[in-house]
């Protein structure tokens, strides 16, 4: 990236972002999604804190690489249909 | 399908916040409201953590770490860079309660006085998280915390920071919370319109200091706005207006959900209820007074 000292910025910067960091790892309970049950509100896509959980092909979809399991979605879902099953 | 948040995420994978963290998401939402020509400034907080550390940033958008009593000074610094160099960038000041309310609180007054040109949000989780759960001057009469141990629970009520920024007469004064985003959004939006120093604060529920289970984050953050604990209201060049008027939960209902109040009796809650509804009157007033002198 930097290939003399003039390359070099003035300060300290990021040079990577987080997504090494799998905070998956955390988790003791999961949450699965019941699809039959879902009425797409994306109420759980909004209230998540480690924004994993995506919207794919108009449907939630929970990324457990980075899901630290805290149960927000669960217990915010209108129809319930987010079990929070134990690893 | 009918999103009502924006969907561009700005803030991503890896953040090392605890479970169910209210601060996480009150990042993820300002940064959705902001967009990315945007420069955070953060002090020592939990947010200097959960970034990640050196060399790794989970935010899209430049971020600058800085001491803890100098969000708002660093931030001006940054507006003034940003007018130099003739750049439109949003600089966003974005401190913890006790890195506002209490030590950072000269240098944001400095700031507000002079006009600087920065949008300040200041998360509030209601004590010093990052280290371990001290209280502040926002941590509310009541709470337990390690420095107000149990029966020494908080005897000082909290500091209202929101009207200390309205005496500034700064352009654009609010309160948010978490649980309720697009309003969150939209008072962001809102302060980015004006010129000169915005002032934002936004309820952010720590569950590991407040000892609550980390899932119960909205639930809770939704009580403290239905029983009139944390109005949501702005304040719009000296007018006020009080963003949702329904009051319809209790203290009591609030405070049962947390362990950080398990160890007060049934006088205390009666007492804290009175101070609520009082306080509720109050705002209720000042937005009949000031909605008057409007024309
Ligand atoms: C001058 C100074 N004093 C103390 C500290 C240690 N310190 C780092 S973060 C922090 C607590 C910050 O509390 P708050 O601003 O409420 O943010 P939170 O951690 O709750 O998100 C303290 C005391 C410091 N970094 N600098
Ligand atoms: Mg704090």
């Amino acid at each position: 990236m930097f290939k003399t000292n003039k390359d070099m910025p003035p300060c300290a910067m990021s040079l990577a972002d987080m997504s090494h960091n799998k905070t998956g790892s955390w988790r003791t309970f999961k949450p699965v999604l019941d699809e039959n049950k879902c009425i797409k509100c994306f109420i759980c896509w909004k209230f998540c804190p480690e924004n994993s959980i995506d919207i794919e092909n108009d449907m939630p979809k929970i990324n457990y690489d980075y899901c630290k399991g805290c149960g927000i979605c669960s217990n915010e879902c209108p129809k319930k249909c987010i079990e929070m099953v134990e690893e | 399908m009918k999103l009502t948040i924006p969907g561009e995420e700005l803030m991503g994978h890896g953040n090392l916040s605890c479970q169910g963290c209210g601060g996480s998401l009150a990042m993820r939402y300002a940064l959705k409201a902001l967009g990315r020509d945007t420069i955070a400034v953060i002090p020592a907080c939990c947010w200097s953590i959960i970034d990640g550390p050196f060399p790794y940033s989970c935010l899209k958008i430049p971020v600058f770490h800085t001491a803890f009593e100098t969000a708002a000074s660093a931030a001006s610094g940054v507006s003034a860079a940003m007018k130099i160099k003739g750049k439109k960038t949003t600089v966003l000041a974005w401190a913890g309660d006790g890195g506002t309310f209490d030590i950072g609180i000269q240098a944001l007054s400095g700031a507000a006085e002079r006009g600087d040109n920065i949008i300040y949000i200041c998360y509030d989780n209601e004590a010093y998280m990052n280290t371990g759960i001290q209280r502040s001057s926002a941590t509310p009469y009541g709470a337990w915390t390690t420095t107000t141990p149990a029966k020494k629970f908080k005897s000082a009520p909290k500091k209202n920071m929101v009207e200390i920024m309205v005496a500034h007469k700064i352009p654009y004064t609010a309160t948010a919370c978490i649980a309720y985003p697009e309003d969150f959004i939209k008072k962001i939006k809102k302060a980015k319109g004006f010129q000169g120093t915005k002032y934002i604060q936004v309820l952010a529920p720590c569950p590991t200091g407040w000892r609550y289970d980390p899932a119960k984050t909205i639930e809770l953050s939704k009580m403290a706005v239905e029983s009139g604990i944390y109005p949501l209201y702005e304040v719009e060049n000296g007018i006020y207006k009080i963003s949702r008027k329904a009051k319809n939960k209790t203290v009591k209902e609030y405070i049962k959900m947390q362990g950080r109040f398990s160890h007060l009796t049934g006088e205390v809650i009666d007492e804290m209820q009175k101070n609520v509804d009082k306080e509720w009157e109050l705002l209720i007033r000042k937005e009949e007074f000031y909605g008057h002198t409007k024309e």
